[in-house]
């Protein structure tokens, strides 16, 4: 046995890359409370004031404090960065120095030119050049095979957010692959891989082996990026601070190469948590030691940054990186994957205060342990910045070794990764459907001249007929604009560091996606159980609805509505399967427009339901915004009956709720009245109203 | 039978333990100045509803009622007494908590009739949530349209049958946030036996809104929101009053 890996449980995973048996085999399941948790050290604290001071100048610089315009980002392109050598126990930057965001041409470089010169500066005129001449970027790529039908419905935004210009992201390495490991180990695997491939040269064949010699580079080039920073990765991680460092440099050597839509992190905490309970036994750290390299992780974390366009920001409503970390669950023995790590991370939201980055993720099971489920909603209210997901629900397809990338995305770690497909605008959709396709905004005939409805009133089996119609033709049209994408990204702007700490073979889910499907909910229940009275332009183009009468709208828990939107997923998943998809990719579909439902809306006429033209959708799969009217788990429960099945990409629900209706105030609310004569007023415990019977379990 | 139901909230916290299904029932003979829902004033109106129906309800998504159950508030509840009560049994039959959140102001001492009606109604309730306007019967006639004597005799009766009682003031500037009158209520809370929890609310203006929706006049249109501060003032002053009146009965045990 290795020597970093005494005392650890053997098993397959040492003959094999299999992290999830070591996990399995090593873990600690943590049924205590948060008392043991330290508080930020004096270097924490020093670095996050820098860092907050770092972020003022920022924010006053206008959003962006320093570009490159030169060197294009690699793995190794920049020396080492830092906020304080001496303080700092996790290192690394994307360049070389904190808060500079790199070059990243490969995916478009006009759009990379724009993110620099909206921010004021300007790309390197040779490497403009460059980019434009002799080197393809991805988006040059794509619009070369895009047919003029999906250029005409990328720019009505009937599809939307394509990652056609920017990178995809979505894609999770099994970073902890580098702490277990070392880098030479995985080297030699993927070595090992590469002679595996059939002999026959078949055009996918001579693609994985060219892709496996890819990997093969980027996995040295990981190596020297240790060396940069003075340390060997090749070896295994020998301890805890160690397992963090390794894990960060291959996550770094990730976002130095991708500027992705989402660049998420996996499911680390319970993985490091063998170290650190390793260390606190044989006496290496102490907690406050640990904690701080979890701070000073989850700080560079926190820092991760890419250079984008005030467009995308509009889109994503920020400047987002996604880097989601998901935290517990429950293994499929039955054991809780809860341990100390797990509150560490969410410990951080009190040690540096909240932050929306890094997205940290609970996989919430009913089989957690009270003491964290406790601890949870505390940091919750507390933070207002956890994110929660169904892991009950998630365990049955993906096993207890998933993450999520992005918001909602489920997928194994190293085994299964995404093709992210941005979304197809189902409300949009149903406009054309009354209109035959003509666009309600520009007029324009974007989709096919069907039979457009004539009458004045709506009547709901003529309007599902072509609406049904109408979403098979735009389910067709938009996996093949992602086939196009994906090819093209594959081509010309490969992760290959991530894919590097794959499998080679690795499954492919094809990533759909739908917004506005609670304005198709309203708006199908309006034309069923109300009055929906037509008005149209002098060419007969419907641009208004009039609507009379009461009608069921869901987010109420009322099946007439919920069920509607129920089919409507279940009908557009089925269209989108009988399509083909680029690389074997298995069709999936998400409901989880998080932040773009604003400019979603924008681009949408108004619509059956009432909503007006430009008024924003509700977010994700969450019901319109004030017709949710009978409280929190009505509304719930309607999201809740959307299938899974239907969705496996993920269902979003965004819940906000102010505090005071979360329970009673502590201090005004006393239980246990019968007041001891001699005892003081606050000895008369005060019990929060949430928490009162919360121990009859 | 039917209840006239003002609307339903699927996500109650905060009157009575856990999450509740909370059912607003229609009408209300009080006419609290400080009232937040006056569009439940009315005893025309609103949804007639089964208790079936209501049940199907809570039933549907009992998972996060595990720890909470059903409230009836409203307007006043007990306006349609024999409704709730109806309710309650068939909700205590399946092992739900009910409480009931009322003024206690239909309750009659001296009427053989309506104490039969409220044994039946406690027989089946878990938790009442008293809400005493004020502790001064000019005042509390003032405040409310109605006289307070039943409220007290409510709060008795309800401590003669050992029913957990949760007990609600509302403290507003000028009316009830009077030290005073706090004391006072603190001495009466202190002579039941049955208050399992205070609830202190401070006063709020966020009824405003729907007295300008209904044409109505605000009545407390000058009169500010409570601080925390304050309503941990008058808390302190009714613990004050209960502390003082538990050591004269001592006394008076002795």
């Amino acid at each position: 046995m290795k020597q970093e890996w005494k005392t650890f449980t053997p098993g397959p995973w040492e003959k094999e890359i299999n992290v999830r048996d070591f996990i399995q085999r090593n873990y600690t399941p943590y049924d205590g409370n948060d008392s043991f948790l330290a508080g930020p050290t004096k270097n924490t604290t020093d670095l996050w004031e820098q860092v907050m001071e770092l972020s003022r100048q920022e924010s006053e610089a206008g959003g962006v404090l320093d570009m490159d315009t030169r060197i294009i980002s690699t793995i190794t392109s920049h020396g080492p960065g830092y906020l304080d050598k001496n303080k700092e126990k996790i290192v690394g930057f994307q360049t070389d120095k904190p808060f500079k965001r790199s070059l990243q041409p490969y995916g478009g470089i006009r759009v990379a030119e724009k993110a620099c010169s909206d921010n004021g500066y300007q790309v390197d005129p040779e490497i403009s050049k460059f980019f434009t001449i002799h080197r393809k970027t991805h988006n040059a790529g794509v619009f070369d095979a895009y047919t003029p039908e999906m250029r005409a419905c990328r720019s009505s935004h009937i599809i939307t957010g394509l990652p056609d210009a920017y990178g995809r992201g979505r894609i999770i390495g099994d970073y902890r692959r580098v702490a277990l490991y070392g880098v030479d180990r995985l080297i030699e695997d993927k070595e090992e891989e590469k002679m595996t491939t059939r002999s026959t040269m078949y055009s996918h064949i001579i693609r994985i082996r060219e892709e496996l010699s890819e990997q093969i580079r980027a996995l040295k080039e990981l190596k020297d990026l240790g060396v940069i920073y003075g340390y060997d990765i090749s070896r295994p991680a020998a301890n805890v601070q160690e397992a963090i460092q390794w894990t960060y440099f291959a996550y770094l050597a990730a976002v130095k190469e991708q500027n992705g839509a989402a660049m998420s992190l996996g499911r680390t905490s319970t993985f490091l948590d063998i170290y650190a309970e390793r260390d606190l036994a044989d006496g290496t750290f102490t907690e406050e030691q640990i904690q701080e390299f979890v701070d000073h992780f989850i700080m560079k974390l926190r820092l991760v940054k890419f250079a984008r366009t005030p467009e995308y920001n509009a889109l994503f409503s920020g400047d987002p990186t996604w880097v989601t970390e998901s935290i517990g669950g429950v293994g499929i023995d039955g054991r809780h994957m809860v341990t100390k790590m797990s509150y560490r991370y969410l410990h951080t939201l009190q040690n540096l205060g909240t932050a929306p980055e890094p997205n940290l993720t609970v996989l919430w099971s009913t089989r957690l342990p009270n003491n964290f489920k406790m601890f949870c909603a505390r940091t919750s209210i507390e933070s207002s910045s956890v994110q929660y997901e169904n892991d009950d629900l998630m365990r049955v397809t993906h096993g207890d070794d998933y993450a999520i990338a992005c918001c909602v995305s489920s997928m194994r770690i190293g085994k299964e990764m995404q093709f992210f497909g941005a979304r197809a605008n189902l409300a949009k959709c149903l406009l054309y459907a009354i209109n035959g396709g003509v666009d309600e905004i520009s007029k324009k005939q974007v989709g096919p001249r069907y039979r457009p409805i004539t009458s004045e009133y709506l009547e709901y089996d003529e309007v599902m007929e072509r609406y049904q119609d109408m979403m098979k033709w735009l389910a067709g049209v938009y996996v093949n604009t992602l086939n196009i994408i994906h090819y093209m990204h594959d081509k010309y702007c490969y992760e290959r560091l991530q894919m590097a700490l794959h499998d080679m073979n690795v499954t492919r889910w094809f990533a759909t996606g739908v917004a506005g499907l609670s304005v198709v909910a309203d708006s199908l229940s309006a034309i069923k159980y109300g009055k929906v009275r037509t008005i149209r332009d002098e060419n007969g183009i419907v641009t208004d609805y009039e609507v009379s009468g009461n009608f069921p709208k869901y987010g109420n828990d009322d099946d007439r509505v919920d069920q509607i939107a129920v089919d409507v997923v279940h009908t557009f998943m089925n269209y989108v399967k009988q399509n083909h998809c680029y690389r074997g990719g298995i069709p999936t579909t998400s409901i989880l427009t998080i932040t773009s439902n604003v400019v979603y809306g924008k681009g949408t006429g108004a619509t059956p339901d009432g909503r007006k033209a430009g008024e924003a959708f509700a977010p994700g799969a969450n019901p319109m915004h004030k017709r949710d009217t009978h409280g929190a788990v009505s509304s719930l429960a309607s999201v809740a009956k959307l299938s899974f099945k239907d969705a496996q990409d993920g269902i979003s629900n965004t819940f906000s709720i102010i505090p005071g209706a979360l329970g009673k105030e502590e201090q005004l609310f006393i239980g246990d009245i019968d007041v001891e004569l001699e005892c003081g007023v606050d000895k008369a415990c005060a019990i929060p109203n949430l928490m009162v019977g919360a121990d009859r379990e | 039978m039917t209840g006239r139901i003002h609307s339903i909230e699927s996500f109650g916290t905060v009157d009575g333990p856990g999450i509740r299904l909370v059912i607003f029932f229609q009408g209300c003979p009080m006419r609290c100045q400080y009232c937040h829902n006056p569009d439940t004033w009315k005893t025309s109106g609103g949804t007639e509803m089964t208790v079936e129906e209501l049940l199907a309800i809570y039933d549907k998504n009992q998972n996060f009622y595990e720890k909470g159950g059903i409230t009836a508030t409203g307007g006043e509840p007990l306006v349609q007494i024999d409704f709730v009560t109806e309710l309650f049994s068939a909700a205590a039959k399946r092992g739900i908590h009910t409480c009931v959140d009322t003024s206690g102001i239909t309750f009659h001492p001296d009427s053989p009739e309506t104490i039969q009606r409220f044994d039946r109604l406690t027989a089946v309730t878990n938790l009442v949530l008293l809400d005493i306007k004020h502790i001064d019967p000019v005042s509390h006639k003032k405040l409310t349209g109605q006289q307070l004597e039943p409220v007290l005799a409510f709060a008795k009766y309800l401590d003669k049958k050992a029913v957990p009682v949760w007990l609600r003031h509302v403290i507003v500037p000028g009316i009830t946030y009077e030290q005073n009158n706090l004391v006072k209520l603190g001495r009466f809370i202190g002579t039941l036996h049955n208050v399992e929890a205070l609830d202190v609310l401070p006063y709020h203006d966020m009824g405003k809104i729907k007295y300008k929706k209904l044409g109505l006049p605000y009545p407390l249109e000058n009169i500010k929101p409570l601080s925390k501060k304050e309503a941990l003032d008058a808390r302190k002053l009714i613990i004050q009053g209960i502390k003082e009146e538990r050591i004269d009965e001592k006394r008076r045990v002795r």
